[in-house]
């Protein structure tokens, strides 16, 4: 303790003033370009109206950019000393959701904090990141090498995907898988061992489609031939692809799109708000969102490359992988490129749970570039 | 440089590498998604703007007002009546059943409208209104407005709903109007329109492209559930077209109040062929078919042996008895078997081989011309005028007067009638017996004819031209042929021949000793030429006859029906008229002063003038397509 204290006398700017004047602003802007572009797409949504979508759509970024940039200051050992108190409360919050939680669309996913429904699954994946990244921290090259020491944060992966694997969310579930899997890589687990998981899912994969849900089942199939069910389970794929097309090169201009106004576009608010926003603002619209969410992305793998400690890479590889999922999945999704999982586009689509927890996650991610040369001690001193 | 910090710069290394490796990956992924989108949005951009309009726009068709059927005067018959409907669309609701059992609550539905309503949901497309009930009251439908939300799916409109003035008086004229059947659907869209109506009988059925007019269109845009959103474009329909009846509804009525349960009387334009009116009894009430027949209903029609949904002046077949005469004398005229003036001697009876066919002046008429048996209504004169000239002759004589053809008349079902023919009973497997030609020729026997078509045997007896009974005067303002008496061909009988057949006649109701003089008009209406006719319907026996039998003793579906021809006035030809009283045991004493009451009452009411007889040419309608309540 006495030499944590030394070093961080020895930091460069340690005072609050400091520390904001160290926070990117530039990529607090980008966000709030990003919620706009939300709100403009609700404004549309809710029929030309910042009621019932938009309105609350500011709101809720207003305190999420406050809860944003709090985290932003909390210094990133303490973050790092506390990551598995994280994600026990993750886990903890799994189970509760299992046993009291309200029951969606056939699966228990929501539970009731007062005024806001909360998705567990979605903070847990940014807790299993920053517990993953703690745990990498300071490994050597041997220690990574060696399986045993792979054991425990293989758990740590497992235990929460097959939780909510349970719910059952199928999506959450794998995207957790992959966010692991991308900490895992980036930490330098060896290749030939991603391979062999690989291998492993290759033959496991037929034997877990067996235990699918229906629905699950129907989403897979549909998804490979969507005009085979187009009034059942391949209506929102093949109005989303209408939607999308009908937009064309320049868009129908802003209020003016067709499949959304008149309700052909399914849950346009929510996991189709891409697809309002192409139809109206065109490909050219389409295309200026996605090159958005992409410098998102690339401003968490800036952050981990100018990132000092391993810590801090990890956890900013992880962060931005988790949102890179986000966007892919769901974009994929509304353009029928991948089956429709109920993944949100968060910060752009309705709903609190996402956008918050997405939110806390660049908080992180802006602590893990505030304190980028912070010298961190290993949570398990070699010393 | 110690080995911890070589053995960070190797991690940092590594984690250099494939964190560059990640972010490529994740950038090239969102560069998959960019062309995936350049994919849909350009190149396939087309193709997909056209499902996108094909989902917004939905066109509605708009019900054209059926056109009216008026009678000569203008008076319409037929017409229009607003209905208030409530409408399901089963696209609206997500439980037809649970909206129903709501909606029974508000007004009951029976199980059987129940099933009816289903059925159609079944068959139809599941955005097309189907009706729950008609003829709401303002009552019903404010309780129905006033629920709206609790009753998905369910909306009223008004719609028209037809109704005919005159109720049963014309029923069997105007016909009446169903919902289309399944064979009904000839491809015209209208038919799809809920609560439309097809013309099921008579001018209804026969005028129904006409009155029906053409679908409008409004193109819409809806929403995914259907609901309408905005008008886009709108195309009016041609509205169904007026049809101008040549009957007068005041005639007939006035007729129908005059006679019994199984007459029949046409009236008729002799000098082209139009019905003024054309009376039977009984008949039913069109308008029940609007709402559906109740099945007690449609049981007491059929059942009932009067059959008053059948229209006995054109349906009815029966023997013309002495009415048929002129035909056979025109017959033998022809065919020079006969000169007017040979004398034939009637004892009361002629034999023929062991036969004998009695006279019904059982002392005999002696020595009888042609005018004179036409007068008296000879039997035995024309049993030898039919010996002479032979039975195919005389059907054919009887068929250039529109007996036992099928005639240009515009009532769907009417019976064409028989003559019969050597030919025809040959094809029966039974020969033809001289016998047999000498009882046609007083118009007993096979013969099935109708009174209409003996109202059009007398029409071309008093013109000498070949008129077609006919109903129609114009369709939408536009006389329709036949409406000028030049329009029918000459029959090509001479005239000389026609004029002793008509002075027959006349002496038959003006001179001492005709059948028909109590059928005399008041002389300022001028006078009226006619022919009686008695025919058996039940064959008298010798034995009978020699026991003195009465006919008024008979049950009285044994007796003889009654019928009389008739045109007036004798100079320069207007009215015709057959009149066929069922079991009315006398053509003079039932059928001929009917036949009077009519032409008097004809002469009243119509007034005819030089020019013809008047009519009203009806003013333009009306009421416009209601419009579609978004």
């Amino acid at each position: 303790m006495k030499f944590e204290r030394r070093l961080l006398l020895r930091e460069r700017g340690s005072g609050v003033f400091e520390k904001l004047w160290q926070i990117p602003w530039v990529f607090v802007l980008l966000l709030c370009a990003v919620a706009g572009v939300g709100y403009v797409a609700l404004y549309s949504a809710g029929g030309g109206s910042p009621d019932p979508y938009a309105g609350r759509h500011a709101i809720r970024f207003g305190f999420g950019l406050v809860m944003m940039l709090s985290i932003a200051l909390v210094d990133i050992r303490l973050i790092a000393r506390f990551a598995w108190v994280g994600y026990a409360m993750g886990v903890g919050l799994l189970v509760l959701v299992a046993l009291h939680g309200q029951v969606g669309k056939g699966a228990q996913r929501w539970i009731d904090i007062g005024p806001v429904q909360l998705q567990p699954s979605e903070l847990m994946k940014i807790m299993l990141v920053v517990a993953l990244a703690s745990w990498f921290h300071k490994a050597s090259w041997e220690r990574i090498g060696n399986p045993l020491f792979l054991i425990p944060p293989i758990i740590a992966v497992l235990v929460p995907a097959a939780m909510i694997f349970k719910q059952p969310n199928l999506g959450t579930s794998l995207i957790t898988l992959m966010i692991g899997g991308a900490v895992f890589f980036a930490a330098g687990v060896r290749l030939w061992k991603f391979a062999l998981v690989v291998g492993a899912v290759a033959i496991v994969a037929p034997i877990v489609y067996e235990n699918l849900h229906d629905y699950q089942r129907a989403r897979i199939t549909t998804f490979l031939d969507p005009e085979s069910d187009p009034l059942g389970a391949g209506y929102n794929i093949i109005q989303s692809k209408i939607a999308l097309g009908s937009g064309g090169f320049w868009g129908k201009g802003f209020l003016q799109g067709t499949q959304g106004h008149l309700n052909f576009l399914p849950e346009k608010q929510t996991d189709f708000i891409f697809t309002m926003l192409a139809e109206e603002f065109g490909l050219v619209g389409g295309l200026s969102v996605l090159g958005l969410l992409a410098c998102v992305i690339a401003f968490g793998f800036l952050v981990a490359l100018r990132s000092r400690h391993q810590f801090g890479r990890l956890l900013a590889v992880g962060l931005a992988t988790n949102y890179f999922l986000y966007v892919f999945v769901n974009i994929a999704m509304v353009t029928g490129s991948i089956p429709v999982g109920g993944v949100p586009l968060p910060l752009i689509s309705h709903g609190g749970s996402a956008m918050i927890t997405v939110m806390i996650g660049f908080g992180l991610l802006m602590s893990a570039h505030v304190h980028r040369d912070a010298e961190m001690g290993a949570e398990r001193d070699e010393t | 440089m110690s080995r911890k910090q070589r053995e960070e710069e190797r991690v940092r290394g590594i984690f250099g590498r494939r964190a560059l490796l990640l972010g490529a990956g994740q950038m090239g992924l969102l560069g998959f998604l960019a062309h995936r989108l350049h994919t849909l949005q350009v190149d396939e951009g087309e193709r997909y703007a056209t499902l996108a309009e094909e989902n917004r726009l939905s066109a509605r068709l708009l019900a054209p007002p059926r056109g009216r059927v008026l009678d000569r005067e203008g008076r319409v018959i037929a017409g229009n009546q607003l209905n208030w409907r409530a409408l399901l669309v089963a696209e609206q609701t997500s439980d037809v059943g649970a909206t129903l059992e709501t909606l029974t609550k508000i007004i009951p539905l029976t199980d059987a409208e129940r099933a009816r309503i289903e059925r159609e949901v079944r068959r139809r497309r599941r955005f097309v209104p189907v009706v729950v009930r008609e003829f709401l009251s303002w009552e019903e439908m404010a309780r129905i407005e006033l629920n709206a939300p609790d009753l998905p799916g369910i909306s009223v409109d008004v719609g028209t709903t037809r109704i005919y003035a005159e109720g049963e008086h014309l029923a069997h004229i105007v016909g009446y109007v169903a919902p289309p059947a399944e064979r009904d659907m000839d491809g015209d869209p209208l038919l799809e329109l809920p609560g439309i109506r097809v013309g099921r009988a008579g001018i209804e059925r026969h005028h129904d492209l006409a009155l029906r007019g053409r679908a409008g269109a409004v193109q819409l845009e809806v929403n995914a559930v259907g609901r309408v959103i905005r008008e886009l474009d709108r195309r009016e329909g041609v509205q169904g077209q007026d049809v101008q009846l040549s009957v007068d509804a005041e005639l007939q009525k006035s007729i129908r109040g005059k006679i019994e349960e199984g007459t029949s009387v046409v009236l008729m334009d002799a000098r082209n062929g139009e019905l003024l009116a054309m009376a039977t009894q009984p008949s039913f009430d069109p308008n029940v078919f609007n709402s559906g027949v109740s099945a007690a209903q449609w049981r007491e029609w059929t059942a009932n042996r009067a059959t008053p949904l059948i229209n006995k002046a054109t349906n009815g077949l029966y023997a013309p008895g002495s009415t048929f005469k002129m035909v056979v004398a025109l017959a033998g005229l022809e065919a020079r078997v006969v000169t007017p003036g040979e004398r034939v001697t009637c004892p009361g009876y002629m034999d023929l081989g062991d036969s004998r066919f009695h006279c019904w002046h059982r002392p005999g008429h002696g020595g009888v011309d042609m005018r004179t048996a036409l007068k008296v209504s000879c039997d035995v004169y024309f049993y030898e005028v039919a010996k002479r000239v032979g039975m195919d002759r005389i059907a054919a004589m009887a068929r250039r007067f529109g007996l036992g053809v099928p005639l240009e008349i515009e009532l769907p079902g009417t019976r064409p009638g028989l003559v019969p023919t050597r030919e025809w009973r040959q094809a029966q497997g039974r020969p033809w017996a001289l016998g047999d030609t000498v009882v046609h020729g007083i118009g007993q026997g096979f013969y099935q004819l109708t009174p209409l078509s003996l109202a059009t045997m007398t029409a071309r007896l008093a013109t000498g031209r070949a008129v077609q009974p006919h109903l129609t005067r114009s369709i939408g303002g536009r006389p329709v042929r036949g409406v000028r008496a030049e329009d029918w061909p000459s029959l090509g009988i001479p005239e000389r021949d026609l004029r002793l057949v008509r002075e027959a006649m006349w002496a038959v109701v003006n001179e001492q000793g005709g059948t028909a003089r109590i059928a005399r008009l008041p002389p300022e209406l001028g006078a009226m030429a006619g022919k009686t006719g008695t025919t058996q319907v039940r064959r008298v026996s010798r034995e009978q006859r020699e026991r003195g039998f009465r006919v008024d003793q008979m049950p009285r579906e044994w007796r003889p029906h009654a019928l009389f021809v008739a045109f007036a006035p004798m100079e320069n030809p207007i009215f015709a008229v057959s009149v066929v009283v069922e079991h009315g045991t006398s053509g003079s004493a039932a059928a001929a002063p009917l036949a009077k009451d009519v032409l008097v009452e004809a002469f009243q009411r119509l007034r005819p003038g030089p020019g013809g007889l008047p009519a009203r040419v009806a003013e333009a309608p009306r009421s416009a397509i209601p419009p579609v309540r978004p």
